[in-house]
């Protein structure tokens, strides 16, 4: 088990800034630009981890907290999830409600730190945050009740163990289609892209995400960028199994596969964010309602 | 059982000395903190007698027709009596910090006697095994309850909100009469039957008034309606016995009730699942939109309350359809869930008071940048705040995991009709999130960034009698967030006694890993230590001069800073269908615009909303019925005699 979490946390580790690579050379060629380096996210971290801080006054040890629940909670959440074939090395029943509830933890804090700063736009970002968050548990819920309805079982590893791969040709494919749309959704949700954030703008009265951690800075804002990173590559690692639910026999293609996939996954959130305009506001709640929605659909289909 | 007794009777006369004593002297408040102390110590030790021996009971002759002086300490009871005593204790000496009777000659000693009255009687209630006695423990409960709402009676506001407490309390004691009555014709006595020996059949109607009486006093949503006043008008210890405890009276009513029966009619079930789902959202919903921090508080009550009663709902749906498995997780959830949010929420109401004590007010917007000037008080407020989000690795997340588990647990039935109840999952998970942004928008906007105001900037931390108390709640607190498996075996013989089965499934192994969720917990716990003290040590001589950068602005002032009005809006704005916020104010108008303001507020659904302007309508109504009959002529009123008379004999001649 000690080896299993180790190979886990060293591909996490390792691999996680990647996909945002390929996103930003997704959108640069999109845009006819030659794009930054597949490795400029390393290159970030690594100059991040060089500089030194700069603190506002305004701001208490809460702001140094959110950061570090930021970093830690992705890299216990990963222990719960396999990673394509290769299984969790952590599973007992429940652990999906572990996994759901220790991002609200990184949530409470990220926010928390933003309010620390005293400034009117972090206070801006951090009520959008958890605004659009609780309107996006519910759906998280859903997908995985159908998921485990499935799996008859209560661990993230049984639920997205190899019997997707049967379901999707027996009677409950379309709710798992239902469902891979819900998941894609909340994926761009609570890692802040396009079309529910914009990451690169630099309005702060539209961002959500960047706009809660415009006064962090150096090996913190380090911290920040890469519990990002793992988050979206373990947020992605439920979606990607469920669209690429095939076994092999050896494990290193089975990790390859996944990897394969978190990087085809990458590059589907570079289109999406090169092809579609940031939604206005007040449509975000109506989309996450309308996820909600799809995905009761979803669990009615596998009740019935 | 005696040991309870005397403690109890020490807690009761607590407040007695008081009277005795001048008025300006600090001796007698000294004194009836070391009496509850001493009189909750015998209790403890009764409690952890009890867990040895299965049944402690003493049952003496009293001479109330009907009533027995019956007592008994079984595990059902200890769990609501547990959290009891150590709230009552630590209330009692925060109360020397928070109300001294030095700064408090005219009200000190009245609380104080009706604190140790209340606390008493709550003991009794959860004890009693008689009828008679019971709603006598109640009546006490609910008149000393009134007694400490009203204890600043010279505010207009608090005498309204006492009144309504009194009028509801008692439309609850209405019905409970009704239940004990009928409940007698059931089973022949007022002793309480035995666990599982009444037939359901004519328990319905029971089933009800007992609904309504015990939820009425827990709150569950459209009977919250005194709640909030009544818990932000008490003094904020009293808030915290009012809110920690005594509102789960009801709750245990309930329990206790529902295990008088063999078999469960599926309706009970999910008539507490539906409440439990309303009461949490709208309970929430309601508390987001509150500027005053006790009165959010107090909604957060009927919150968790509509949590408590999910997994109650789901306990009771598992004895209707034989799910031996769901009664475990649903009760053990409840019932921890019960424990929980009196640690909780006691905590968060004292840690309130600390701010009100230091800032003379409980508007939230009037906090702000506390942090600084309070650290323990900010500290013990953000530890409560993470529980009662119900996030790892605190004490809430155990209970609503197992709420959750018994939610996911119905997955495992193909094609029944208790599949509908896995929508408590996604409510429950609403609900989670919720309570997330309401705490983060209370940590932050009180405690984060700048002074709102000149008394926040001014504050002082409050004395450590104070910091103490609610110090030891939020031990207890972390203590069952890391260690669960330390309670399981309590949790597995209460549903033994509820159910009167004792070959239940155990609170272990595949279907609920306690010790998973305590060792996940104590490696957050671990890696964000290690990580924060990394991080802290990095940043240690960095520069801490700098002002928060204003986006260009040069003067940023502190009313510029998102406001908890501001924060809330967007949910606010999302539930308004269900809140009906008011705003007034606010609109601007021309190029150069004039000095505008804007005021937000959103009164009850049910009370502000429904039942005022009923009753007005009502007063109304009979007003001007009786000016129309008593008109005050005499030869109508004659008329009215000649009337009776005739229809009299009317009606006796045929």
């Amino acid at each position: 088990m000690f080896s299993r979490i180790v190979l886990q946390l060293a591909v996490l580790l390792l691999f996680a800034p990647l996909p945002l690579g390929v996103i930003n050379k997704t959108k640069a060629l999109f845009a006819g630009r030659v794009g930054p380096p597949l490795l400029q996210p390393y290159y970030d971290l690594a100059r991040l981890w060089r500089k030194g801080f700069v603190f506002s006054r305004t701001t208490t040890w809460i702001f140094l907290a959110g950061p570090v629940v930021g970093l830690v909670v992705p890299l216990l959440a990963a222990l719960l999830i396999p990673f394509g074939g290769l299984p969790a090395p952590v599973s007992f029943t429940g652990d999906l409600i572990l996994f759901v509830y220790l991002f609200g933890l990184a949530r409470f804090f990220t926010a928390a730190a933003a309010l620390d700063t005293g400034s009117s736009f972090e206070g801006m970002g951090a009520a959008r945050e958890v605004f659009f968050s609780c309107l996006a548990e519910p759906t998280l819920l859903l997908a995985l009740l159908v998921l485990a309805r499935g799996a008859g079982s209560l661990t993230l590893g049984a639920l997205l163990g190899p019997q997707l791969a049967g379901q999707w040709q027996g009677g409950a494919g379309a709710a798992l289609g239902l469902i891979v749309v819900c998941l894609f959704v909340l994926l761009l949700v609570e890692n802040s892209r396009i079309p529910f954030d914009d990451p690169n703008t630099h309005l702060e009265l539209t961002m959500i995400h960047e706009v809660m951690v415009l006064d962090h800075s150096g090996p913190a804002f380090g911290m920040i960028l890469y519990g990002a990173a793992m988050k979206l590559m373990v947020m992605g690692a439920l979606l990607v199994r469920l669209i690429l639910p095939w076994q092999t026999a050896s494990p290193l293609l089975d990790l390859l596969l996944f990897l394969g996939g978190q990087l085809a996954l990458a590059v589907l959130i570079g289109v999406v964010e090169s092809s579609m305009a940031r939604l206005k506001l007040p449509r975000v709640p109506q989309v996450l309602v309308g996820t909600t929605l799809l995905s009761v659909l979803a669990l009615v289909l596998v009740l019935r | 059982m005696i040991w309870l007794l005397c403690g109890l009777i020490l807690i009761a006369a607590s407040g007695v000395p008081g009277l005795f004593t001048r008025r300006e002297g600090a001796g007698a408040e000294r004194l009836a903190c070391g009496l509850i102390l001493a009189g909750a110590l015998p209790c403890a030790w009764a409690l952890v007698f009890a867990c040895g021996v299965p049944r402690q009971a003493i049952s003496w002759a009293w001479a109330v027709p009907a009533g027995r002086f019956a007592l008994q300490l079984d595990s059902l009871s200890a769990v609501f009596v547990a959290p009891l005593l150590l709230i009552v204790a630590a209330g009692s000496i925060y109360g020397l910090g928070y109300w001294p009777q030095l700064r408090n000659p005219a009200t000190g000693r009245k609380l104080r006697l009706f604190y140790g009255l209340i606390s008493a009687a709550m003991l009794l209630l959860l004890t009693a095994r008689n009828g008679v006695l019971f709603l006598l423990a109640w009546e006490v409960m609910a008149l000393s309850g009134y007694f400490l709402i009203t204890t600043e009676d010279r505010r207009v506001e608090v005498r309204r909100a006492g009144y309504i407490y009194l009028v509801a309390t008692h439309c609850g004691t209405l019905a409970l009469f009704g239940l004990f009555v009928m409940l007698e014709q059931t089973s022949g006595s007022m002793m309480f039957p035995a666990t599982a020996s009444l037939p359901a059949a004519g328990g319905s109607l029971i089933f009800l008034l007992g609904l309504f009486g015990f939820g009425m006093k827990a709150g569950l949503m459209p009977l919250h309606v005194w709640l909030p006043g009544a818990h932000a008008a008490a003094p904020s210890h009293a808030s915290a016995l009012l809110s920690g405890v005594m509102i789960k009276t009801g709750i245990y009513g309930l329990v206790r009730l529902t295990s008088f029966y063999a078999d469960i009619p599926a309706w009970w079930g999910w008539t507490v699942l539906l409440l439990g789902a309303v009461s949490g959202v709208l309970g929430v919903a309601l508390a987001i939109a509150q500027h005053d921090i006790k009165r959010l508080l107090a909604y957060h009550s009927v919150e968790n309350i509509g949590i408590i009663a999910l997994g109650l709902g789901l306990a009771l749906l598992g004895r209707s359809y034989g799910q031996p498995t769901l009664v475990v997780l649903g009760l053990s959830g409840c019932l921890l869930h019960v424990v929980n949010h009196g640690l909780f929420k006691s905590l968060l109401f004292m840690s309130a008071g600390s701010l009100i004590h230091a800032v003379g007010s409980r508007e939230i917007d009037h906090f702000g940048g506390l942090l600084k000037r309070q650290r323990w008080t900010g500290l013990l407020f953000l530890g409560g705040a993470v529980a009662i989000c119900g996030l790892p690795p605190f004490n809430g997340f155990v209970s609503e995991w197992l709420i959750y588990l018994g939610a996911f647990e119905t997955i495992k039935l193909p094609g029944s009709s208790l599949s509908l109840s896995l929508l408590a999952a996604p409510s429950l998970a609403l609900i989670g999130g919720l309570a997330l942004a309401c705490f983060v928008k209370v940590f932050g906007v009180s405690f984060l960034g700048e002074p709102r105001s000149a008394a926040a900037a001014q504050a002082h931390e409050s004395p450590r009698v104070m910091l103490w108390p609610m110090g030891m709640l939020l031990l207890a607190c972390i203590w069952i967030g890391l260690l669960p498996t330390s309670l399981r075996p309590v949790l597995e013989q209460t549903a033994a006694d509820w159910t009167g089965v004792r070959s239940l499934p155990r609170l272990a192994g595949e279907m609920a890993p306690l010790g998973a969720i305590s060792l996940a917990g104590w490696l957050l716990l671990g890696l964000l230590l290690l990580a924060g003290w990394w991080l802290r040590r990095r940043s240690a001589d960095a520069p801490r001069d700098l002002a928060t950068w204003g986006c260009g602005y040069r003067f940023p002032v502190s009313r510029m800073q998102y406001t908890a009005s501001s924060f809330a809006d967007g949910l606010v704005r999302q539930f308004r269908f269900a809140l009906r916020s008011e705003r007034h104010g606010g609109h601007i108008t021309g190029l150069f615009p004039d000095r505008e303001d804007l005021f937000s507020h959103t009164p009850d659904l049910v009370l502000d909303r429904t039942l005022s302007p009923l009753f007005t309508g009502l007063a109304g109504l009979f007003h001007r019925l009786r000016r129309l009959i008593q008109n005050g002529i005499a030869a109508i009123y004659l008329l009215y005699i000649a009337l009776a008379l005739i229809i009299l004999l009317a009606l006796l001649g045929f």
